[in-house]
C-alpha cells in the first residue's frame, strides 16, 4: 500500500515535470524561434519554415499533445544548435557526468558522515569547532569560485580543461590515467562544496540521539564508548541523515552544472551552460525533463529503500 | 491586549539576551551592518565615471599596487570600486528574493497546515514536488525564458526556493493547532481568520524570521551562480556578474587572482554572516539546540 502510494506520487511528479517543461519553454517565452534567432541573420521565410517544422504554428493544446506524445516515445525534439535529436545529444553527455558526480558524491558522503559523527560525539571540542566552522565556510562558498581559485593555486599541476588530452596513447591504462588526472580538480571542487551539508545534517542528527535513554543502557551494559557510538548511535542517526541526503540531490545537480562549466568537463552540466548561452530552448527543455526526472526517480528509490531499512516507516 | 504585549516585549528582551550570548551570531550581525553601510555608501563614494569603460585610464589586468590597491579588470576598471559597487546589487537581490520566497512559503505552509481536505493535500503535493526538483535547474529555466534583469533573477530564485519554508511553517502550524487554546478559540466561535491571525501567525513568526535569514544566505549564492552562468543583469554589476566576466575574459589563465578573490570573499562573507545570524536565532527559539 505504501509502495503503491509512493509509485503514484512519483508518477504524478513526473507528469508535473512534463507540464512544467511545456509551460516554461513553450508558453512563457512566446516564440522560441524568435528568441533563438535574436542576433542571428535570418529571413522571415526561414523563421516561418522553422516554426512549421517544430510545429509551433499549431494551437498550444495540440502542441502539448504532440510534445507529451513524443516524450512517451523518447522523442524530445530537435536541438536548434546541434541539429540533432535532443535525446542523442543528452545521451552522449551522461557518462562523464556520472563519472564526476559518482566519484565525488561517494567521497563527499563518506567524508561528511565521518566528520559529522566525530564532531557530534565530541561536541564543543576543538575538533567539533574547527570542522564545523570549515564546513560552514565551504557551505557559503560559491562552487565555481572555489574551482577558479583551485585552478590558479595549483598552476600546471593538474589539467583544468576537458576530460582527456588528445595526444594520450590510445591504450586503456594510459587513457584511464589521463581521465583520472583530469578528474582531480573538478572532483575536489565538487567534494569541497557538497560534503558540508552531509556533515552538518549528520552532526545534528547525531546530537538528537546523544541523550537517548538507549545509549545510557548501552553504556550501563559496559560497552566501550567506541562501540556505543558505532553500534547504537550511528545506525539510528543515519536514517534521517540519509533521507535528507536524498532530498538534497538537487544540490548535486547544481554542483554538477557549475563545476562542469568551470572545468569544461564534457558532461550534462556543461551542456546546460552551452544550451543556455546558445538559447537552445528544445535542448534546455530536454535537460530540465531528464535531470528533474532523474532526481524524482532517485528519490523514489530512496523512499523505497528507507522502508526496507526502517520498520517504523513501513508501519506508518 | 496590553498584558499580551507586555509579555511579548519581555520575551523579545530575553531572546535578545540569548542572541548576544552567542559570539558567532553577534559577529555575523556586525558583518551585516558593515555590508549594509558599504552597499549604501559604495555608489556615493565611487561616482559613475570611475566604472565607465570608456573613461578609465589605467591599463587592463594591472596587479594590486599604488593607485589601484586591488588591481584592475580586463578593461582597466578598479576592482576595489567594482566590488564596492557590487555589494548593493548582491544584497538587494538576496534580500528581495528571500522575502518573496519566504512570503510564498509562509502562505502555502499556513494554508496547507490550517485547512483540511483535498486542497490542503494538493498544496502539500506541489510543495513536495518543488522540494525535490533541482532548484537551480528551474531557476535557470525561468531566467532563460524571461527578459534579463535583476527582477527576473529575484523571480527565478523566489519562485523556486519557497518549499523548505513551507514545510517548516506547515509543521509548526499543525503543532500549534493541536494545542488546547486553539480548540478553545474554535469553541468560542473564532473563525479561520481569527485563529490564523491571533494564534497561528504569532507562533509561526519566529520560525519565519530564522528562515528568512537563512534564505537570504542561499539566495545570495543562487544569485551569484545564475550571474556566473551568464544570466545576470549586465547593467547592475553584482559580485556574481563580476566573476562571470572574470571567467569570460580569462582571469584564470592570466592568473589575475586580484579580480577573483574580492568578489568571491564578499559573497562568502555575506553568506556566512547571514547563516551565522540565522543559526544564532534558531538557537534562541529552539532551546533544545542550546548546550
Amino acid at each position: 500500500m505504501r509502495i503503491a502510494g509512493k509509485l503514484l506520487g512519483a508518477g504524478v511528479s513526473l507528469g508535473m515535470i512534463v507540464v512544467l517543461g511545456f509551460l516554461l519553454f513553450r508558453v512563457i517565452p512566446g516564440d522560441p524561434v524568435v528568441s533563438w534567432a535574436r542576433g542571428r541573420p535570418v529571413t522571415p521565410e526561414m523563421l516561418a519554415s522553422m516554426r512549421s517544422s517544430y510545429g509551433l504554428d499549431k494551437p498550444l493544446f495540440v502542441q502539448f499533445l504532440s510534445y507529451a506524445g513524443g516524450l512517451l516515445h523518447g522523442d524530445m525534439g530537435q536541438s536548434f544548435s546541434y541539429n540533432r535529436p535532443v535525446l542523442d545529444v543528452i545521451g552522449e553527455r551522461v557518462g562523464p557526468t556520472l563519472l564526476l558526480v559518482g566519484t565525488s558524491t561517494v567521497i563527499a558522503v563518506i567524508l561528511g558522515l565521518w566528520l559529522g559523527i566525530r564532531s557530534a560525539w565530541r561536541r564543543a571540542s576543538t575538533f567539533d569547532r574547527v570542522s564545523t566552522s570549515v564546513a560552514l565556510a565551504l557551505w557559503s562558498t560559491p562552487t565555481f569560485w572555489l574551482g577558479m581559485l583551485l585552478m590558479i593555486a595549483t598552476g600546471d599541476l593538474f589539467p583544468s580543461r576537458g576530460m582527456r588530452d588528445t595526444d594520450t596513447a590510445p591504450d586503456f591504462v594510459s587513457q584511464s590515467l589521463d581521465v583520472a588526472h583530469h578528474l582531480v580538480l573538478p572532483s575536489v571542487t565538487f567534494v569541497a562544496v557538497v560534503y558540508a551539508q552531509y556533515q552538518l545534517v549528520m552532526r545534528s542528527s547525531m546530537l538528537e540521539e546523544m541523550h537517548a535513554p538507549y545509549l545510557t543502557t548501552a553504556r550501563a551494559k559496559g560497552l566501550r564508548d567506541d562501540l556505543v557510538r558505532r553500534r547504537h548511535a550511528v545506525p539510528n542517526a543515519l536514517l534521517p541523515a540519509v533521507t535528507l541526503v536524498f532530498l538534497h540531490l538537487g544540490l548535486v545537480v547544481a554542483g554538477a552544472i557549475t563545476t562542469e562549466t568551470v572545468f569544461t568537463w564534457p558532461g550534462l552540466g556543461l551542456l546546460f551552460y552551452d544550451a543556455l548561452s546558445g538559447l537552445d530552448l528544445p535542448l534546455l527543455q530536454g535537460l530540465l525533463v531528464v535531470t528533474a526526472g532523474a532526481v524524482v526517480v532517485m528519490n523514489l528509490l530512496a523512499d523505497l529503500l528507507y522502508g526496507v531499512l526502517d520498520p517504523r516507516v513501513r508501519a506508518a | 491586549m496590553s498584558v499580551v504585549w507586555e509579555r511579548r516585549r519581555t520575551a523579545l528582551r530575553s531572546g535578545w539576551r540569548e542572541f548576544t550570548a552567542q559570539r558567532s551570531g553577534v559577529a555575523g550581525l556586525v558583518v551585516l551592518g558593515v555590508a549594509v553601510a558599504v552597499a549604501v555608501l559604495g555608489p556615493l563614494l565611487t561616482g559613475a565615471s570611475a566604472l565607465d569603460v570608456t573613461r578609465v585610464e589605467a591599463a587592463a589586468w594591472e596587479p594590486p599596487g599604488p593607485g589601484h590597491w586591488l588591481g584592475t579588470d580586463h578593461t582597466g576598471r578598479s576592482v576595489a570600486l567594482l566590488v564596492l559597487n557590487g555589494t548593493g546589487a548582491s544584497m538587494l537581490v538576496g534580500l528581495t528574493a528571500a522575502a518573496l520566497s519566504v512570503a510564498i512559503g509562509t502562505l502555502v505552509g499556513i494554508a496547507s497546515g490550517h485547512f483540511r481536505g483535498w486542497p490542503a493535500s494538493a498544496l502539500m503535493r506541489v510543495t513536495d514536488f518543488f522540494l525535490v526538483v533541482p532548484q537551480l535547474v528551474l531557476a535557470i529555466a525561468l531566467s532563460a525564458v524571461l527578459p534579463r534583469g535583476l527582477g527576473t533573477i529575484v523571480l527565478a530564485i523566489g519562485l523556486t526556493s519557497w518549499p523548505a519554508t513551507a514545510r517548516v511553517v506547515r509543521a509548526q502550524t499543525l503543532a500549534v493547532e493541536a494545542r488546547p487554546y486553539v480548540e478553545r478559540a474554535h469553541a468560542l466561535g473564532g473563525g479561520h481568520l481569527h485563529v490564523i491571525a491571533h494564534h497561528v501567525v504569532p507562533a509561526v513568526l519566529p520560525l519565519v524570521l530564522v528562515n528568512t535569514t537563512l534564505a537570504v544566505a542561499s539566495s545570495i549564492v543562487s544569485e551569484s551562480t545564475l550571474a556566473f552562468l551568464g544570466l545576470g543583469d549586465p547593467t547592475h554589476l553584482s559580485w556574481g556578474t563580476l566573476l562571470h566576466q572574470a571567467q569570460l575574459f580569462g582571469a584564470v589563465s592570466k592568473e589575475a587572482w586580484w579580480f577573483l578573490l574580492p568578489p568571491g570573499l564578499g559573497i562568502m562573507g555575506l553568506v556566512l554572516a547571514f547563516t551565522l545570524v540565522g543559526r544564532a536565532l534558531e538557537t534562541v527559539i529552539n532551546p533544545r539546540l542550546r548546550s
